[in-house]
């Protein structure tokens, strides 16, 4: 609720809000009063102090001072804002030392702008609030008081002249009322307007709400896009590094196999070739479920296809892309395929899979459907809870449409672009 | 032991395994003519002197991605007569089907692990310098799996369909009947049996077509 609704509400005489609009004008004058000595105080001693330098010194002072108005104003502003004022600025990156988150600060645009409107509140409006809201707080109070002040003396009001307590409460009673709602009606579209004002110099602009919004989604993304960077470099050293020295293991020990006479050498030779070639698959599978390379080197449909062509279950895959996405995309796309086929073949008791991808407008849709018993959930402890994590980073979702006795559908959807 | 002494040109850019693969060819008694660490060199020196034989890895610099291969169909383009051996890290469809766009002349497509089973690996090098096709069984395993559902290769039993993969590894009938431990005139039984179900051209040599029927599903 703001000033302005309670002002067209029928209630508003009835409501506090008059006295809050009271309170709000009021509160406006030491805090104004104050703010206006600081400022002048501080560009006055900046002034006199130019000549050393220091004065120059505390120029940088003057933002962060702005910063401490809006702060204040905007909890001030809660008297005629129920919901309050949002702050302007933006989050900081906790990592800053005190020093940067200053620096960090001083730089905002917003922290200008309660700058200026603390000027403003300290010349403009506090006097005009303690003006208005000061005469009509002293009539009514005048008015309340008619009978008091008439009983004791003779009272001028206007073109009357009150002798007594009786003439007092006859103006009272009928002029109160009309003082009353009058004066609240003016005091309450004052503190209103000076509300929209604190508002609309401190609150977030429509940019800087998007900001923060961009700047949440690109951190998300960020931190998508690096561990997909690590992946890949891990993948990178067990594939170039590891696996090569190991398959240079095996040729050796193929070579020796072949000079060693028969005997227990030859068989230890065996034995040991056997065992690399184990660790070899050992290897190919981990980085398999790290980032495979296939991935990499020719894109999602090829990965797809190799991911069905492994899996247990006939894997019937029809996808048609316009081309390559962005890798993070690929990866995402590929591991739900992936996890959703081994739970296919691990749980569904389906005879049949089918895995269909395309590029829909902006949107990647790929569904996996099977025709097992159904009842398969997202949670329950299934690889794809991370999976969808990772697809909400990328403004993708994963839909499980599996009722029990199935057929079981899982239908993701990831815009085909990273950021907006 | 080699039926002959094949020059062969070796495209790897692992150094470890080069040496390696080098070690393994020279002990066996073929020429490593050249060994090179990319795809353009390699096509430099067959240009200027053709081998028997080049083996490839797929991947090379400068790009990591299938430049290999593509040195392979270039090669194939100018040399039919020359052998031409694919080592891949991983099994990929991509490659398998460039690579048996041409049906002329020696080819092959093993993975790298396969290399360590030397005897294995230096037979699979004498057959395709003797034009014939390799692939490798993990590669065969998986088209298997795949294919067991539609396309022509539905009408085979499960015993036309072993004895057609080990058709397409590059077995002659009586490696094939040792292999199944059955006789050679069961082997020939089954493989007219393939012949007839599958409906090959009659241009191509039937054996290679079966084989080519049965890879490309």
């Amino acid at each position: 609720m703001t000033g302005w609704q309670a002002l067209a509400s029928p209630r508003f005489l009835v409501s506090s809000w008059p006295w809050r609009s009271y309170a709000y004008l009021f509160s406006s004058v030491p805090v104004g009063v104050v703010t206006i000595t600081l400022l002048f105080g501080a560009a006055a001693t900046s002034a006199v102090l130019s000549p050393i330098l220091i004065g120059l010194m505390l120029l940088p002072l003057f933002p962060l001072f702005g910063v401490l108005i809006g702060t204040t104003e905007r909890f001030r502003a809660g008297l005629m804002l129920v919901d309050g004022i949002r702050s302007p600025h933006a989050a900081m990156p906790a990592a800053l030392t005190v020093r940067q988150k200053l620096k960090f600060r001083r730089r905002e645009q917003a922290s200008m702008r309660a700058l200026g409107y603390g000027f403003v509140l300290g010349v403009f409006v506090w006097p005009f609030s303690l003006a208005l809201a000061g005469l009509s707080a002293t009539i009514l109070g005048v008015t309340v008081l008619a009978p008091v002040i008439a009983d004791g003396d003779e009272m001028g009001m206007g073109p009357w002249t009150l002798d007594n307590a009786q003439e007092g409460f006859l103006f009272l009673f009928t002029f109160g009322p009309v003082f009353y709602a009058v004066s609240s009606y003016l005091v309450g579209v004052l503190a209103a307007a000076e509300a929209s004002l604190a508002k609309a110099m401190l609150g977030p602009r429509q940019e800087e709400l998007q900001r923060n919004l961009a700047e949440l989604r690109r951190s998300r993304l960020d931190l998508v896009d690096a561990f997909e960077t690590e992946r890949q470099r891990i993948e990178r050293h067990l594939h170039d590094g590891v696996q090569q020295r190991i398959v240079g293991l095996t040729m050796t020990l193929g070579l020796a196999e072949l000079d060693l006479p028969e005997g227990e050498g030859k068989r230890l030779v065996i034995k040991a070739h056997a065992e690399a070639e184990a660790a070899l698959a050992d290897l190919r599978e981990a980085v398999r479920g790290i980032h495979p390379r296939v991935l990499v080197d020719l894109g999602l449909e090829a990965a797809i296809r190799e991911v069905a062509d492994r899996s247990p279950l006939p894997t019937t895959v029809a996808i048609t892309l316009p081309g390559r996405l962005p890798a993070p995309i690929e990866a995402a796309a590929y591991f739900v395929v992936s996890e959703a086929l081994a739970n296919v073949a691990k749980h569904a008791q389906a005879t049949h899979c089918e895995v269909l991808g395309r590029v829909d407008g902006q949107q990647l849709v790929i569904t996996i459907t099977d025709d097992g018993i159904g009842g398969a959930t997202v949670g329950g402890g299934s690889g794809l809870t991370g999976l969808v994590t990772r697809l909400d980073a990328l403004g993708g979702t994963l839909v499980v449409d599996s009722p029990p006795g199935g057929p079981t559908r899982l239908r993701m959807e990831c815009p085909c672009q990273l950021g907006d | 032991m080699p039926t002959r002494r094949l020059s062969i040109v070796l495209a790897e850019d692992s150094m470890l395994l080069r040496e390696g693969l080098a070690s393994i060819l020279d002990r066996a008694g073929h020429e490593v003519r050249d060994s090179v660490g990319d795809a353009e060199t390699l096509l430099a020196v067959v240009r200027k002197d053709p081998p028997d034989v080049v083996i490839t890895d797929v991947r090379m610099p400068p790009g990591h991605s299938d430049e290999g291969l593509r040195a392979a169909a270039a090669i194939r383009a100018d040399f039919p007569a020359i052998g031409i051996l694919v080592l891949s890290q991983y099994v990929a469809d991509a490659y398998l089907s460039s690579l048996l766009e041409s049906t002329t002349g020696g080819i092959g497509y093993l993975l790298k692990d396969r290399v360590g089973h030397v005897a294995e690996f230096l037979e699979s090098l004498d057959r395709v310098a003797g034009g014939g096709t390799v692939v490798d069984p993990e590669v065969v395993r998986q088209l298997l799996a795949r294919r067991r559902n539609d396309g022509p290769l539905a009408a085979l039993t499960p015993r036309e369909l072993e004895v057609l993969a080990l058709m397409a590894e590059g077995h002659v009938n009586g490696a094939i009947a040792d292999q199944l431990v059955v006789s050679e005139a069961a082997v020939r039984k089954h493989v007219g049996n393939i012949f007839a179900k599958l409906q090959l051209d009659d241009g191509l040599d039937r054996r290679v077509s079966a084989v080519l029927t049965y890879l490309r599903g």
